[in-house]
């Protein structure tokens, strides 16, 4: 890892963290949110299959934090727990609740939206690891090669709930469009690198935004298609989280999330 | 000559890693499941470079623990480390046969060698090798299983799940 850091300048080490906090802050918070329907999915194997989900997406994240600790920048745990949300990178899509009340008491969670937004991250997601495995940055495209496989079946069983749901019965569909009005309403900043982006783009980290987001379209499209739906329309963000902007429930999120690791933070949990 | 010690030593290092079970799968080795990438013995310093199944499994650290251990048993071990890495990335194909007998054993199907067009996949009853079965779940109770259902034995069980470079 030394020879990687010697060889890169400030300006190119500075956009690889920038990239690489983005990419860990985006699926830390993603399965948080997943972590938190935990015995409260709609059947006993949705539980199985959407917290395993859940838990290889955590993997992913250590993964990239992992990146962030060799490149000097602090512990992998204390950059995942401690970080105030001013300085988090992740997209707003990501640090928003579930759905009304607290998932200790009554939670009023939302699956339509648990299902937009899993679907329309994860194949955000698909599109930005296959041109991670092009990076520049070696260890990245290491790491790209092999989330690759699990995010197959991410993208498979998240794709299948959407489908579904969107052929059912009308009070499905309901739900679905408007959980997409709102998923989409937040996916501003998602193909978005904030103010690295000209220095992310430069040095080949990955592709433009624009090609990210064009490619994340196409993966859409057949879908789409098939439902007789317009694709989305990304907005312009109103918050861009990759500049440390975000609502209050992330700070929420960070609270609740980090409540037992700032107990003690030299123990092995 | 010292070329010849340091080869047989590596060697036992290997054989020492057979007695590494999975943490979950007793019958199965880490070596058998092809988790084990590379060892290398530079006099007293041992090194073991291991590949995880998968990222978020919480098994690994256990399997960590359990392989340093295993290699500080042998006479000339003094110091041990054990490392992930994750290129080449571990693939279900790296499963060797005798790996796939253990799997067999725990009643568990082997990962599936052959992929359908459409992503899906086949294996048959580990308890009565009926072919006559149905996908439960492609996620299971750990991130490398599925759960099946046989329709001739009547028996639910668990598949190693495929994963390869071309997902």
């Amino acid at each position: 890892m030394s020879n990687v850091e010697k060889m890169m300048s400030t300006e190119e080490k500075k956009a690889v963290e920038t990239l690489l906090f983005q990419l860990a802050d985006d699926d830390f918070l993603f399965s948080y949110r997943g972590s938190e329907w935990l015995g409260l999915a709609p059947h006993i194997e949705e539980d199985v299959a959407s917290s395993s989900i859940t838990q290889d997406s955590m993997g992913h994240a250590a993964m990239y934090y992992k990146l962030l600790e060799d490149l000097g920048l602090g512990n992998a745990d204390d950059l995942a727990h401690l970080r105030p949300a001013v300085e988090r990178k992740n997209s707003v899509l990501t640090e928003r609740i579930n759905g009304d009340g607290y998932y200790m008491d009554t939670p009023q969670y939302d699956w339509a939206y648990t299902v937009v937004r899993s679907y329309f991250y994860t194949q955000a997601k698909r599109a930005k690891i296959n041109s991670l495995k092009e990076s520049s940055y070696k260890p990245l495209q290491e790491i790209a090669v092999k989330v690759s496989m699990e995010l197959y079946y991410h993208v498979m069983h998240w794709k299948l709930w959407f489908k579904q749901l969107l052929s059912s019965t009308e009070e499905a569909k309901t739900k679905m469009m408007s959980a997409i009005e709102l998923v989409v309403a937040d996916m501003g900043d998602l193909f978005s690198y904030g103010e690295q982006k000209e220095p992310i783009e430069r040095f080949d980290l990955i592709d433009s935004e624009e090609k990210i987001q064009n490619a994340w379209l196409e993966a859409l499209r057949p879908t789409f298609e098939k439902l007789e739906l317009d694709l989305p329309i990304i907005p312009e963000p109103k918050l861009n989280g990759r500049n440390g902007q975000h609502t209050d429930e992330l700070q929420a999120a960070i609270d609740t999330l980090s409540e037992v690791y700032r107990i003690d933070t030299a123990t092995n949990w | 000559m010292v070329a010849l010690i340091k080869n047989s030593q590596n060697l036992e290092v290997w054989k020492v890693l057979e007695s590494v079970k999975d943490p979950e799968i007793d019958t199965v080795s880490i070596v058998d499941l092809g988790m084990v990438e590379k060892v290398e013995v530079e006099a007293e310093q041992i090194k073991v470079t291991l590949l995880p199944t998968f990222l978020g499994c919480p098994a690994l650290e256990i399997i960590r623990t359990n392989t340093k251990n295993a290699v500080m048993g042998l006479s000339f071990a003094k110091n041990v480390e054990v490392e992930f890495i994750f290129s080449p990335p571990w693939t279900s194909d790296r499963v060797t046969e005798n790996g796939k007998k253990g799997l067999k054993e725990f009643g568990i199907a082997a990962p599936p060698r052959h992929l359908e067009e459409d992503g899906s996949w086949h294996v048959d009853c580990p308890y009565c090798n009926s072919t006559y079965v149905t996908m439960e779940n492609i996620f299971g109770p750990t991130a490398c299983r599925s759960i099946l259902y046989c329709k001739s034995c009547k028996t639910p069980f668990e598949a190693m799940k495929p994963v390869s470079t071309i997902m």
